[in-house]
């Protein structure tokens, strides 16, 4: 049942991916509601597929890249439809959806493979840690959406050439606020994602940091993100900036995430 | 039966061809009752706007009406005969239904899809109806046109892109602020255009009004009429740092904000997004602040090109737009023959006969005996019987009435009435 409800889901957003781009070229209100009931659905089953899993491995599922992938982007969906029901942001399905399934799409093609908890993980941190990351994250990769959708509505502005999706892109005031308010979110989520990172390594190699790769990465992540915040309230920094700076920002993240995997070094290895 | 429009507008006609040819106040009551006592018109209409003056009418003969109505234009305005006809369009029964219905679309304004026109055309319309001097043809045509140029507006986007200098100003407005009512706004010297852009966005809700003009004084009156408040012109740098959309047109020579002025201006403005609209002729602006982050500049030109494109979308959608109106066309001919009366007549008539022939010849059949003095009292009676059944149903079918295609309809179905061929 844990394997057909994540197929289902996946299947379910891929629909969903498609109808957004569809929404893209040739939008109208039923291909968004369509798009939203999708991902409604996708996120039920997706939500069995943890919880199943969940009951199987008997701690929570974010022990193996398959497993991380999947929560990771059931985080984003979760942030996806509280802002789509309260803000009801033009077009942010279409440039959300394709990054869900993309990481949904890479995680159903990791091992599934449910394996005992390795002694590190059998920690009471394990769980606070990768809760507070991947939240913490989703809300980054949300602000990446929203940055890009910054982007290209102000580029229609300033190219004076307002055409194409200007009509149907929210104003860029309010994507610049969605993007601070979803940094605001993310960044203390991190920050205590790192925090208790920290406390957790000190508990079981006896160190609070020692610099292995996903650290450092997190690090840098950690430093774009709060430059910022600090830029806009030292300086009132927003707008393209901002974008600019919450797109690369999640741009490391990807590269903490899946490049590090790849290298097979450093700590993190078992995620 | 046929509908008839005589009319002219800005594509045939000057401005002051047409405003001498307007119904416009008193006229307009005048004209329709003077048109009523034309014995070859039944029905009229008068639209009457700044870019066309049309006489919708239903008349037995075009060729005759038309007379009667250049005659009737000529004596109302008082101008000759010839000098109006060279500007004169005419169109009859199709022609007419599709003029009026690409006319209520707003596919034949000066501005494709401008929203006004169906307005004023339903105003002509209820005033016309409120003087009695509309029937059965015209008050569907008309009820049709409407809810024709609903459908276009609905299923097209006809009406939906900004078309003018002022609405594009606010709709890139819209697109850089969330909510306009919370957004300053400044007046930076006072030209004719820069108002008429200044009273769009304070209809879109712009509040906090500022005017900073050369001449101090007219300054003040224009903030009066806006309720808002003036400054000295030297000010307005200052202004500037809590003003987030600024409409310049001062008439100076030479730039008025240099980029190097805006970016200490953005600064100070904790570079919180600023639109500038400069249609200052030369510009005031230099062109350069466009490139400082968070600074929206547009020029004149800038303007006008959004518009011209906008208006090339329209021209798309009206293609679309044509084709509703050929479809609501057949309806309403389809509607147009039903109204013809005749037919159902000729059936009714025939279907009462049948009847009377076949029961007489049973009577007869079966009272061999009858004289023939009886036999023709047998068939007075069954006449007279037939006729006085059908007389009424005759009348009413003969009558004119508001839901005449109803009634054929009723009646063919009462009387179980098919029409061969249907």
């Amino acid at each position: 049942m844990g394997v057909l409800s994540f197929e289902l889901a996946l299947t379910f957003y891929f629909a969903a991916t498609i109808i957004a781009t569809i929404e893209l070229f040739k939008g109208t209100k039923t291909t968004a509601k369509i798009m939203l009931l999708l991902v409604v659905f996708g996120f039920f089953l997706h939500t069995v597929s943890i919880i199943y899993r969940y009951a199987v491995a008997g701690h929570i599922p974010i022990s193996n890249p398959h497993e991380a992938t999947s929560f990771f982007s059931w985080c984003i969906v979760l942030l996806f439809l509280i802002l789509e029901f309260r803000d009801k942001v033009g077009l942010l399905g279409s440039f959300i959806m394709p990054i869900i399934f993309i990481l949904m799409l890479s995680s159903s093609m990791l091992s599934r493979e449910i394996k005992p908890l390795s002694p590190v993980l059998q920690s009471n941190w394990f769980g606070i840690h990768t809760l507070l990351a991947f939240l913490g994250n989703a809300a980054f990769a949300m602000a990446f959406g929203v940055g890009i959708m910054y982007l290209v509505q102000e580029h229609y502005l300033k190219s004076k050439h307002p055409s194409g999706l200007f009509q149907r892109l929210p104003s860029i005031q309010s994507l610049d606020e969605i993007n601070y308010r979803l940094i605001t979110i993310g960044f203390p989520l991190f920050t205590l994602a790192i925090i208790t990172g920290a406390l957790w390594a000190e508990s079981a190699w006896g160190s609070y940091w020692r610099w292995d790769p996903r650290e450092v990465w997190s690090l840098i992540t950690w430093l774009i993100y709060a430059t910022v915040l600090h830029a806009r309230l030292m300086s009132g920094w927003r707008g393209k900036r901002a974008a600019i700076l919450s797109i690369l920002g999640f741009i490391t993240i990807l590269i903490a995430f899946f490049g590090i995997k790849m290298l097979k070094k450093g700590l993190h290895v078992f995620l | 039966m046929n509908i008839f429009v005589v009319g002219l507008n800005h594509k045939t006609a000057d401005i002051d061809v047409r405003e001498k040819l307007a119904f416009n106040g008193p006229k307009l009551e005048d004209g329709l009752q003077r048109i009523a006592t034309i014995p070859e018109i039944k029905e009229t209409v008068i639209l009457s706007t700044c870019n066309r003056v049309e006489l919708y009418t239903n008349v037995k003969n075009p060729a005759k009406a038309y007379e009667s109505i250049k005659d009737f234009l000529s004596e109302f305005h008082s101008l000759d005969r010839n000098a109006i006809e060279k500007s004169l369009y005419t169109y009859e029964n199709v022609t007419a239904v599709r003029h009026l219905f690409r006319v209520a679309s707003s596919l034949d304004s000066m501005v494709v899809g401008e929203p006004q026109i169906l307005g004023q055309l339903k105003d002509a319309f209820e005033f016309a109806l409120r003087k009695k001097t509309t029937g059965i043809l015209l008050n569907k045509l008309m009820k049709k046109a409407i809810s024709v140029a609903k459908r276009v507006r609905t299923e097209t986007k006809i009406a939906e892109n900004a078309v003018s200098i002022g609405f594009a100003a606010v709709e890139l407005a819209k697109k850089i602020f969330e909510d306009l009512s919370t957004k300053s706004f400044m007046l930076l010297g006072a030209g004719e255009m820069a108002e008429l852009a200044a009273r769009h966005l304070m209809n879109n809700g712009v509040k906090d009004v500022v005017v900073a003009n050369r001449t101090y004084e007219t300054g003040c009156n224009l903030a009066q009429e806006f309720n808002g408040r003036a400054v000295r012109f030297e000010e307005f740098i200052h202004e500037m740092t809590n003003t987030d959309i600024v409409i310049c047109s001062t008439g100076a020579p030479t730039y008025v904000l240099m980029k190097e002025q805006m970016q200490k201006v953005m600064k100070e403005r904790k570079h919180k997004p600023v639109f500038i609209i400069d249609i200052s002729v030369p510009r005031n602006i230099d062109p350069a602040i466009n490139d400082i982050d968070n600074v929206y500049l547009y020029d004149v030109d800038d303007l006008q090109g959004v518009v011209d494109s906008n208006k090339l979308e329209r021209q798309k959608e009206a293609e679309k737009a044509e084709g509703i109106i050929a479809e609501e066309i057949e309806t309403f001919q389809r509607w147009q023959s039903s109204l013809d009366a005749v037919p159902t007549i000729v059936a009714l008539r025939e279907k009462a006969d049948l009847i009377k022939k076949e029961e007489i010849e049973k009577l007869l059949n079966k009272f061999p005996v009858l004289g023939e003095k009886e036999k023709s009292a047998v068939e007075y009676m069954a006449n007279a019987l037939v006729n006085k059944l059908i007389h009424p149903p005759t009348t009413a079918l003969k009558e004119d009435s508001e839901d005449k295609d109803v009634l054929i309809a009723t009646i063919k179905k009462l009387y179980g009435l098919n029409e061969k061929g249907e």
